[in-house]
């Protein structure tokens, strides 16, 4: 097609705006999708990071707060619950398994998480997977420690290691617990989830390292060292919150408002898909402005496209010329400008699209480990391929602007060449 | 109706009026641009014989551009008929129009005749994409590419600038004769041309026009060639002033 070949010809000819054009349109087709990424990437790592618990038992506060602190190791607990009310609950009929948690103490930045070996049995993340260990074993030793992948990977830990946990959640703590050090006794394996980011003992030693703590001070004198708490009976009084799995869903809501209803101490029990869904309502807000952003930024590129399409229209009037005399209809003028801007808004959409891919390839693993933002390269959605054959689409339409004025003038200009 | 005014100038092809030896019958007509009255022309009647080589002479913003536009089709007027080859084009829809006017005529501007961006070859090409006869005459016996390099070499285009991949570095001149070749390839029957010669020098303005009447002969098409420079007259058949068969108006608007 000796018409298509000239048509490129012509863009070659103008090849550094068009190179421009399709820049700017491909910046913000990678913006548009890369919101939408990290968006989808985002919910979909907090809602695969638990599964397989039916409620969240915590001290009373808001529900949103009390997952963010029990499952993604964001924010801090209002306060724990004793003991005495956890054990009364776990004789509840209806539940089948319930898992203690106890929080407050940090490693070098790292949450460290105090819970019996129920929670490596129970604990389901991305749809009913169980946690694994990569290297190592569990521990069956009170200062025995299981760490994350992150944590691992990180700081650059081994099995058999010996890890000092400090006191309160700094990333620099300057009370530690150096007289009790732990070992590593395992390494789980990656998981996407806060769980790679925490260290996990038992209760117990948790219990054991405080003893002899008061208002989150060692109380000269009466530390005892590690040899003597072994011997101690390490019950601990309070924790921070429970995972509770049912015997049958049907239950849910009746154990929730009995334990929201608890008599002797003020307890609150969620849902951990409800409390998602109220964080999604949360950042709804935020999502769609980004949203409308990147759909400007997008709108921008494509009037930046028209600009450059309508500048090069005035010394185009020869080329518009001469193809009309030598037989070129009107519509064909139309056609090949419209099409220009088409092209030029796929071949944007395309370059976007793998520049996105790139930067996903590149960015994921730094994304994944300092935010635990776990991306999937897959091939673009339905939706997200609605999306771009709509801004394709719509630089199609944008074009038939500059094309219908060519139209116009192709008509009054007849054999006259106006330069 | 034919107007036998005209008829008396004509000197080497002898023409019954009002005959099927008629390629070109303007009758009656009268265009003003749409929009403004301030310009417009009349043509009582206007006819060309086949095989003529006829000089429209005209002032310069006399309406020769006009004319020519009314002839190939590009405009069309407000009254009146324009047959080409027995064909009323005025009342053509304006896409039967562009495929008669690719079918039939060739048409040379003054200057800025080429796609700069195209190769030569492209450039003479280019008709024959919007015409199946002109194109299925250009393959006779040959490829289109070939067919242009034999037209490009008889134009007496150099060999090394017939293969040039960009029209836009060629001189005036040579860009004169690759608009030559692409009127003439695949023979249409009328080849219109705007003052092609005026921005050649004196010597290749004569040169220029041999090589084209040549291989217009050959192909047996008929010229008709608009221009305000009467020394040229001794190359046509005939020489017409625009003002003999054109009446223009301009009023200030």
């Amino acid at each position: 097609m000796i018409i298509l070949r000239l048509a490129l010809q012509s863009l070659q000819n103008r090849w550094l705006s068009a190179l421009l054009t399709v820049l700017a349109i491909a910046f913000s087709v990678m913006l548009l999708l890369g919101v939408e990424k990290v968006r989808n990437g985002a919910r979909d790592s907090f809602a695969n990071t638990i599964s397989g618990t039916d409620l969240i038992v915590g001290a009373r506060s808001g529900s949103l707060q009390l997952l963010l602190y029990s499952v993604f190791r964001i924010g801090n607990a209002t306060n724990n619950f004793t003991w005495k009310s956890y054990s009364e609950i776990a004789k509840h009929p209806d539940i089948a398994w319930i898992v203690p948690i106890s929080l407050g103490d940090s490693h070098r930045g790292f949450r460290v998480l105090g819970t019996t070996s129920d929670y490596y049995r129970h604990y389901r993340f991305r749809g009913g997977n169980t946690l694994e260990v990569a290297s190592g074993e569990l521990g069956t030793d009170l200062f025995d420690a299981v760490i994350g992948w992150d944590v691992a990977a990180r700081l650059g830990y081994q099995v058999g290691d010996r890890i000092v946990i400090g006191h309160g959640l700094g990333s620099v703590s300057f009370v530690e617990h150096d007289d009790k050090p732990f070992r590593v006794a395992g390494i789980l394996a990656k998981t996407g989830t806060p769980v790679d980011r925490t260290v996990h003992v038992s209760l117990e030693a948790i219990e054991a390292i405080h003893v002899g703590w008061q208002s989150g001070a060692s109380v000269p004198g009466e530390s005892a060292t590690a040899e003597e708490v072994r011997a101690m009976y390490l019950q601990p009084k309070a924790i921070t919150a429970a995972l509770v799995g049912l015997k049958s869903k049907l239950a849910i809501f009746r154990v929730q408002r009995q334990i929201n209803e608890y008599r002797a101490e003020p307890l609150s029990a969620v849902l951990p898909g409800a409390a998602l869904q109220e964080l999604w309502g949360l950042v709804a807000i935020a999502e769609t402005a980004l949203a409308a952003v990147s759909a400007m930024v997008v709108a921008t590129a494509l009037l930046g496209m028209l600009t450059m399409i309508l500048t090069a229209l005035n010394e185009r009037r020869r080329e518009m010329a001469i193809l009309r005399s030598v037989g070129a209809r009107p519509a064909t003028i139309l056609g090949l400008l419209a099409a220009e801007a088409g092209f030029l808004t796929a071949a944007g959409v395309v370059t976007g699209t793998g520049m996105l891919y790139a930067a996903l390839f590149l960015l994921r693993p730094v994304l994944d480990r300092q935010y635990g933002l776990n991306l999937s390269i897959a091939p673009p959605t339905a939706a997200e391929g609605m999306t771009l054959a709509a801004i394709v689409l719509a630089g199609f339409i944008a074009g038939l602007v500059p094309a219908l004025l060519a139209y116009r003038r192709s008509l009054a200009d007849g054999m006259t060449v106006r330069i | 109706m034919v107007d036998q005014t005209i008829q008396p100038e004509l000197k080497n092809v002898p023409a019954r009026p009002g005959t099927a030896q008629d390629i070109v019958r303007l009758s009656e007509v009268h265009f003003a641009w749409p929009g403004q009255r301030s310009f417009s022309l009349a043509i009582d009647h206007f006819s060309v014989s086949r095989g003529e080589r006829l000089m429209l002479i005209g002032p310069s913003g006399g309406g020769k551009s006009t004319f020519l536009s009314l002839l190939s089709g590009i405009l069309t007027p407000q009254r009146g008929t324009v047959e080409i080859l027995g064909t009323d084009i005025a009342r053509l829809s304006g896409a039967a129009r562009d495929r008669f006017r690719s079918e039939h005529f060739g048409i040379i501007f003054q200057m800025f005749n080429l796609l700069p961006y195209g190769s030569v070859i492209d450039n003479v090409l280019l008709p024959l994409h919007f015409s199946r006869t002109r194109r299925d005459r250009a393959r006779a016996g040959t490829t289109l590419e070939a067919e242009a390099a034999r037209l490009l070499r008889k134009l007496g285009l150099e060999e090394r600038l017939i293969r040039g991949l960009c029209a836009a570095s060629l001189s005036v001149g040579q860009q004169q004769r690759v608009a030559a070749a692409r009127a003439l390839i695949g023979r249409p029957e009328l080849i219109v041309a705007d003052e092609p010669t005026s921005a050649l020098d004196r010597g290749r303005q004569e040169g220029f026009l041999d090589l084209l009447f040549a291989e217009a002969e050959t192909s047996g098409s008929t010229i008709i060639m608009v221009t305000h420079d009467e020394t040229l007259g001794r190359h046509f058949s005939r020489v017409v002033h625009l003002s003999e068969v054109a009446r223009s108006r301009r009023e200030a608007a």
